[in-house]
């Protein structure tokens, strides 16, 4: 039998994990419920195939849309071999475990640096100090930075997995390091590439801090050259701009509606890709 | 032969540069801080910098004082680790030894899209839900305050807290909590006298990890915070380290603009500590 102090302290718990969990729950649904219904009447293809218009007085996000998909593959573009790269030479080139512990810290900072900071420095460098100015090539820099240790992680990952017995075969066959990696190890990274693709554009999808200075707010309709030298808001941004600024509520939660869709559309990858790889490898 | 020899080293060179480039980065960032923060704390003083309650960067004398955006940020965070962490760490421990696996599913779906959601979608539904309802409950002129700063940013690191305490406690060896059952231990006296302890680095790194985000956000909290350079109080308009530097950037110059690029150096000195701090319980969790 269970004393009385002990009963209550269970049921104390038992209620506390309760209400918690369930208030984690409640937020989560509360949240979305409230974007989608305040968000989606504000849809309609109008506001997504204009850009705003002092004449009509309307607005449309296109150019917001454009900036966002504009800044996803150049910073994809910038970030993937140079975090593929340092994942190849911590796992196949480095033997001092000193470098290797120096740059693994390095990232991990990278990681803990709020967005903010990345925004002040890169502004100071990229727009400033390499005559960039605020651009979208600018804030696509900034976001490299920034994603450059998620790309790294997930590839060093998946490298780890490459049996060395593989290698092994591959030197033994004689051919050079250079080799073995194109040929042996780069394969083997694909699914850590990918897992890392995917969680570096939720990241850049719902940046906006680091791209405030950076990529600035304008909504220019560009072509992706011309997008990519001029200031451009993405759609983080520009919900900040419209809900903050100018109070058009109404855009703003359009815009939330869509970060959301996507966001989940995001997570639901991740998990259909990290399933998908995990039963592969099982063979 | 001798070509390919040339190549495999040109190749190693390369990627030796790749993987220095973390390092640089941190370099580069750190430098640029400190070459850009340093002058206007010269100018004005470290200890009036630190410790001057007045911010008034506009005024025809400028004061820049940045203790009221200090603890606006070391307030805002702690509220934010006080509501947010015993709520994370008690979904955690339910959804890592009770829940069913259905139930689990969903909630590890649940809580991935709240760390997916932008800040500025929290930033915005706090302008509009939080906001005003903190206006109407507590019957104060502006709702827009650091209570709702704190609320948001409770919101925003429960799914860092949830999982990062999750994986801690799925790690604890089965045999443990085998052998404090088997002496009489009820499963949730099991799990909250030897789980919990037995995660308790990794747990520890949770909240680490919660307050690093907390500190570093700034969109969201730029929207329901008011933005105001207060000392910080619960009713209050106030302004963080971050949105100090977020909400002035556009249009300062000359001793202004250096005076948020020192705010920002505060800042990432209070960062590294945090770092610093997390990978010492990471280390611990791992050994």
């Amino acid at each position: 039998m269970l004393s009385k102090k002990r009963k209550l302290y269970i049921a104390a718990l038992k209620a506390a994990m309760y209400i918690s969990t369930g208030l984690t729950a409640a937020l989560v649904i509360f949240i979305a419920v409230y974007v989608f219904i305040k968000g989606i009447p504000n849809i309609s293809w109008e506001l997504l195939s204009t850009k705003p218009s002092y004449i009509s007085g309307k607005i449309g996000i296109l150019p917001d849309i454009l900036n966002t998909l504009y800044i996803v593959l150049m910073t994809l573009i910038i970030v993937l071999p140079l975090g593929v790269g340092a994942a190849i030479y911590l796992t196949e080139y480095a033997k001092n475990k000193r470098i290797v512990a120096v740059i693994e810290y390095a990232a991990e900072t990278l990681s803990g640096i709020p967005s903010i900071i990345y925004g002040l420095v890169g502004m100071l460098f990229f727009c400033q100090f390499l005559g960039f100015k605020t651009s979208l090539l600018a804030g696509a820099l900034t976001l490299a930075i920034m994603n450059l240790p998620t790309i790294m992680r997930t590839t060093q990952e998946s490298l780890k997995t490459v049996p060395q017995s593989y290698r092994d075969g591959a030197f033994g066959l004689g051919a050079g390091k250079w080799r073995v990696i194109r040929t042996v190890v780069l394969p083997g990274c694909v699914d850590g590439v990918i897992t890392g693709c995917i969680l570096s554009v939720g990241r850049i999808l719902g940046e906006s801090a680091a791209l405030l200075f950076t990529a600035g707010f304008a909504h220019a309709l560009n072509g992706i050259a011309e997008g990519l030298s001029s200031p451009g808001a993405t759609l983080t941004v520009a919900l900040y701009v419209y809900a903050k600024e100018q109070g058009e509520f109404g855009i703003a939660f359009a815009i939330a509606a869509i970060l959301m869709v996507l966001t989940m559309l995001i997570n639901l990858s991740a998990a259909l890709v990290s399933r998908y790889f995990a039963k592969k490898r099982k063979f | 032969m001798k070509k390919n020899q040339a190549l495999e080293r040109i190749v190693h060179g390369i990627f030796l540069i790749l993987g220095l480039l973390t390092v640089g980065s941190v370099l580069l960032i750190t430098v640029y801080l400190v070459v850009s923060g340093i002058p206007a704390i010269k100018e004005i003083g470290l200890f009036d910098f630190l410790f001057g309650t007045e911010w008034a960067s506009t005024a025809e004398t400028p004061k820049y004082g940045i203790l009221p955006f200090i603890l606006t940020s070391v307030y805002g965070t702690a509220g934010a680790i006080l509501v947010g962490v015993p709520i994370g760490f008690l979904s955690a421990v339910y959804l890592s030894k009770i829940a069913k696996p259905k139930v689990k599913t969903f909630m590890e779906g649940a809580v991935s899209l709240l760390a997916g959601i932008p800040s500025v979608v929290y930033g915005l539904v706090g302008m509009l839900v939080l906001v005003p309802g903190i206006r109407t409950l507590f019957d104060v002129p502006d709702g827009a305050s650091l209570l709702a700063a704190i609320i948001v940013l409770a919101i925003m690191i429960l799914p860092s807290i949830i999982k990062v305490s999750m994986t801690a406690l799925d790690a604890v060896p089965k045999e443990y909590e085998d052998a404090s059952l088997a002496l009489g231990a009820t499963p949730i006296e099991t799990y909250f006298r030897v789980s919990v302890p037995a995660a308790k680095s990794g747990i520890a790194a949770a909240v680490v990890l919660g307050v690093g985000r907390a500190i570093g956000e700034a969109m969201a909290v730029m929207m329901v915070s008011g933005n105001a350079a207060n000392m910080p109080s619960l009713f209050e308009s106030v302004r963080f380290l971050t949105t100090a530097v977020a909400s002035e950037m556009s249009y300062s110059s000359g001793l202004q603009q250096q005076a948020l690029f020192s705010i920002a150096l505060v800042l990432f000195l209070f960062i590294m500590l945090i770092n610093a701090t997390l990978n010492f319980f990471l280390k611990k969790e791992k050994d």
